[in-house]
């Protein structure tokens, strides 16, 4: 463990935009694709950040804005301290051994040339590691992903779905990182494939004090991974709490509605169960609604919904959700609440009336 | 049960391919009564999508053989000609795959997708068609519908586009729909919507569904029966409450337990099972689980029958040789069902 | 469609542009491309060549020298050095051959390209099949200088089936034109034949495999129709575009072999006795003649190419 003041990773007001570009003869910009749209989070050491929502949501570019792969439009990401937003690519190179990504495809993001021997330890010799001290390293990281040395000559072709995602997880572990981004490490696996990863990178974070950032659209898999869970919609974070908290009493309708659409593997559950049918699409990020980008899709939705963006009211126990109608919690909760420094510049002043709430 | 809607008896799809003969389908039985949601839920290369695909001689080639009965009330499918077969597809058994941005034509307005299926089966006019596709594109909940009939799929989002395929499916009005993997590529909220869409469906037009999915959830929240593959084989079928409640298969116990579940919290590892699926090419002898299974014995070399364990329980069969008193306490595992580690388990 | 079109049109006159000062410079780098030297005759002498250098402007600074060239192009005033013929009139009168021979050999080559292509697809490993794509490498491997010399000395000088060489003006004897090209095209078209129905043969394979094909056959939709209104619809736009490319290519002169070896006296054959005397003139009016047409049918196969796949359509609206 660290002993680093404040926490391992501080993402303030981060913003990342497309620009959609257009023109008859020069191109000029014509619009942006608000995918990040000024998110502010922490993560501790040894913990894990679940991140969820809907294709579109800009979860993955989150995930990618903070580990500088895409540069960002605006805010700061901090890192042991350190703030990294501006970085030139040569003086992230030390950051980048202390920040690994995991991607979702284990089937296109190994290079299909080479050798396990060479992806695991690719990027140690990169950081100066001798050819037999890689090796050594290799073997000891693909052990500890449930493989064996026997396993550095073959290429990734020979391998299964599962067996894959274990290199991927041994490539992004070969450089002992402080965090590792999973960008749904599990969804394009079986079941009982997903469990055994899950369980894998559970003992991995045990044994490694690691801190885990995961992106993923399967809810279950979050909560059951996470400490606390972020929840977006259209490039904001609506909801943010611990784990168990998110589902037991979740605030924002979004929140809500995305927890009663996934179904329970339980039949007497499942009817038992009320549901709430969100209606439409998700609508296009380059032009989201005005106030609560939730509101066109809302259930609870007012007035107040389509004129002002709702801040990031904090309830209490780092539970913080950005609504005018909080949902599950009662008038004194709501009255306690206080407007998170999380909250976007451009959200209003106005914390949500305690007689607001249905 | 009245005479079965469609009967599938012995049912073997092999495919010849350089490495060997593999056996997708390994004598497969089932039946699905009109207004019935069947579910087969099993892993990837379990051969669902294949038993689907068989249903309606897709599969056909010079490299596959097809065997038993596919009986769609009194007519047999496997042995039907191909031009019989082009009366079947999409006019009394209609499909929906798993990909619906891949699924349409890119080429092609969508309306002019849904018209040709209608024109291919029934003698009417281009404008009929087209009116009828409006109607049905209108009916699967795609708002303005009189003018989104003549767009192109890629201006339509994942779940609009499942819903054109629905739409496209519905358009001959079929006995049999076979959705496969209708909404894993979707977000949850726009699999509620498609999967709302699938049993009002089933209600409106009294058809036989069959699911073909991984998602355990989904099978609980639509399915009136189940039927779970492993490795080509049926292992275990019955009614939901059933297959959740009073599991007979070790596969089905740890499929089970290795879901993770939202409304849990957080309890230490998931049960998973050990290794992977075998290959369809040289498959273990007996039960095909027995590799990953903590429980095999000696006789499980030898192929378990599809059988009735519990007296009680009518149309509950699974292929496993354990006693029903064993099964029932062996699948307990930190109070919920799971499969339980080799080294607990004997314990 | 109008922001597409400005584009083109502009990116066109700046590609043409381009051409035609690379065209020019290179020759004022490449040894013995003194004009005044070579035109002084084989023993020149100091004061001849210095006179032509006066006469023809060869001492103007260079970019003078350009302007005066492209004046002349331009006003249809430039004539060769060497021939002192009229180089426009004299491409105006290779053009209809060199378009004769680029129609025949580009419908030629799409058609059996695309039957072969099918076919193959179709008969995949069968010995058909194979025996095509023997076909095929042979096109693609054959020079057409060789294949062409091979065709005009069988077919035409031992056995008189066919004219040796030549051309014949449409107006003066249609049959004697059509005859005369027949083995220009067939050499010509044999290189294209065989990769038009390589390429199609394996994207008719992918397409076999695409998602849209068996929700074509679960509609129940015949063989025929599958393979009719989905498969090929979707696997010919590849080729479209190669064709389109490759006609282009051709109608701008750039078959020279095929143009040389049957004598067709064509826009390609003069561009290559054109650089073989280093004759500046009639280069740079034959390279932009080229050039026009490749870019002409580039912009036409783009505008072909978003009307048979709607999804371009929609990417050129909304930009990178």
């Amino acid at each position: 463990m660290s002993s680093e003041p404040g926490p391992l990773l501080q993402v303030e007001h981060l913003k990342t935009y497309f620009p959609i570009k257009s023109g008859v003869l020069i191109d000029r910009e014509v619009g942006r694709v608000h995918a990040v749209d000024d998110v502010s989070f922490e993560l501790g050491d040894g913990e894990t950040l679940g991140l969820v929502g809907e294709s579109g949501c800009g979860k993955t570019t989150l995930a990618r804005t903070v580990t500088r792969l895409l540069q960002p439009s605006g805010g700061s990401v901090r890192f042991q301290g350190q703030d990294i937003t501006e970085l030139s690519q040569r003086k992230l190179r030390p950051v980048r051994r202390e920040m690994q990504m995991v991607f979702q495809d284990p089937f296109s993001s190994l290079n299909p040339r080479r050798r396990v021997r060479e992806i695991i330890g690719g990027p140690l010799r990169l950081h100066g590691a001798s050819s037999s001290k890689a090796d050594e390293r290799s073997r000891e990281i693909l052990e500890l992903v449930g493989l064996s040395g026997d396993h550095m000559d073959r290429y990734p072709h020979e391998f299964s779905g599962g067996m894959r995602q274990r290199i991927g997880i041994a490539r992004a572990l070969a450089l002992s990182p402080k965090l590792v981004v999973l960008d749904e490490p599990v969804s394009a696996l079986d079941v009982s494939i997903q469990a055994q990863i899950i369980n894998l990178l559970d003992s991995i974070q045990d044994e490694l004090g690691l801190s885990y950032l995961f992106v993923a659209h399967d809810l279950s898999v979050v909560r059951h991974v996470s400490d606390r869970i972020a929840v977006m919609y259209l490039g904001k974070i609506v909801e943010l709490a611990a784990a168990s908290e998110l589902f037991e009493g979740p605030i924002h309708p979004y929140t809500l509605s995305l927890y009663s659409a996934v179904p329970v593997p339980d039949p007497k559950e499942g009817r038992a169960r009320e549901r709430i049918v969100l209606k439409g699409d998700v609508p296009n990020p380059s032009d989201p609604p005005a106030g609560c980008r939730f509101h066109t899709r809302c259930p609870v939705a007012t007035e107040i919904c389509s004129q002002e963006e709702p801040p990031l009211a904090d309830y209490g126990g780092g539970h913080l959700a950005a609504c005018h109608h909080p949902q599950s919690i009662g008038a004194a909760r709501i009255k306690r609440a206080s407007r998170s420094p999380a909250s976007p510049e451009s959200s209003a002043r106005r914390l949500p009336a305690a007689g607001g709430a249905r | 049960m009245s005479a079965p809607l469609l009967s599938v008896e012995d049912l073997r799809v092999s495919f010849r391919t350089e490495e060997g003969v593999l056996q997708a389908v390994d004598g497969l039985s089932l039946e699905l009564a009109a207004g019935e949601i069947l579910a087969i839920v099993g892993e990837s290369g379990c051969g669902k999508s294949v038993t689907a695909m068989s249903l309606m001689g897709l599969t056909r080639g010079a490299n596959t053989k097809i065997e038993g009965r596919v009986k769609l009330g009194e007519r047999d499918l496997v042995g039907a000609s191909e031009s019989e077969l082009l009366g079947v597809r999409g006019a009394e058994i209609a499909m929906i795959f798993q990909n619906p941005m891949t699924s349409l034509d890119p080429v092609y307005r969508v309306g002019e997708q849904i018209a040709e299926q209608i024109r291919a089966h029934e003698d009417v006019s281009a404008e009929a068609a087209r009116e009828r596709s409006i109607e049905l594109l209108g009916r699967v909940g795609i708002p303005h519908a009189e003018s989104r009939v003549d767009a192109y799929p890629h201006e339509f989002s994942g779940g609009m586009r499942q819903r054109v395929m629905i739409a496209m499916a519905l358009s001959c009005s079929p006995r049999v729909l076979i959705a496969d993997e209708p909404t894993t590529a979707l977000d949850v909220t726009i699999q509620a919507q498609i999967l709302e869409r699938v049993m009002e469906l089933r209600r409106e037009e009294n058809a036989g569904v069959i699911l073909i999915t991984h998602d355990l959830g989904v099978v609980a929240e639509v399915a009136d029966r189940v039927a779970v593959m492993y490795a080509g084989r049926i292992v275990e079928q019955g009614t939901l409450d059933q297959i959740f409640y009073d599991p007979g298969h070790p596969y089905t116990w740890g499929l089970l337990g290795s879901v993770t579940r939202l409304d849990r919290d957080r309890a230490g590892a998931l049960p998973s099972i050990a290794g992977a699926p075998p290959s369809l090419i040289a498959p273990p002898q007996g039960c095909h689980f027995r590799p990953r299974c903590p429980h095999a014995r000696g006789r499980c070399e030898q192929v378990p029958p599809l059988e009735q364990r519990d007296p009680k329980a009518a149309g509950h069969l699974d292929r496993c040789w354990l006693d029903l008193e064993a099964k029932r306490s062996l699948r307990q595992v930190e109070g919920g069902i799971g499969l339980a580690p080799a080294a607990e388990a004997q314990a | 469609m109008l922001r597409f079109a400005v584009r083109r049109l502009i990116s066109a006159v700046l590609v043409l542009f381009a051409v035609s000062v690379l065209t020019f410079l290179i020759f004022n780098v490449i040894p013995a491309g003194d004009p005044a030297v070579r035109m002084a005759g084989k023993v020149p002498t100091k004061p001849q060549v210095e006179a032509i250098r006066e006469e023809w402007g060869f001492d103007d600074p260079i970019y003078v020298q350009y302007g005066t060239m492209m004046k002349k192009l331009f006003t249809g005033d430039t004539v060769s050095y060497f021939t002192q013929l009229n180089v426009v009139d004299e491409i105006i009168k290779g053009a209809p051959r060199t378009f004769a021979l680029a129609i025949g050999a580009a419908v030629l080559s799409l058609l059996f390209g695309v039957i072969l292509g099918v076919y193959g697809a179709r008969h995949a490993g069968q010995w058909s099949d194979r025996a095509i794509t023997l076909l095929a490498v042979l096109g693609l491997s054959l020079p057409v200088f060789w294949l062409g010399a091979l065709m005009n000395h069988y077919l035409g000088f031992e056995l008189g089936i066919f004219p040796n060489g030549g051309y014949v003006e449409f107006g003066e004897s249609p049959t004697g034109w059509f005859w005369h090209l027949m083995l220009p095209w067939i050499a010509l078209s044999f290189l294209f034949v065989g990769f038009y129905s390589r390429v199609l043969r394996s994207d008719i394979l992918e397409t076999e495999n695409e998602d849209f094909v068996r929700t074509a056959r679960a509609k129940g939709l015949t063989e025929k129709q599958v393979m009719n209104r989905h498969v090929l619809r979707n696997s010919l736009v590849p080729i479209i575009t190669l064709w389109g490319l490759d006609f282009g290519f051709i109608l701008g002169g750039g078959a020279i072999l095929t143009e040389a070896v049957f004598n067709l006296q064509g826009v390609g054959q003069y561009a290559a006795e054109s650089i073989e005397q280093l004759d500046q003139p009639v280069i740079m009016a034959v390279t932009l003649f080229g050039a026009f047409f490749i870019v002409l049918l580039n912009a036409v196969v783009d505008i072909v190419y978003a009307a048979l796949d709607p999804r371009i359509r929609l990417e050129d609206a909304r930009a990178p």
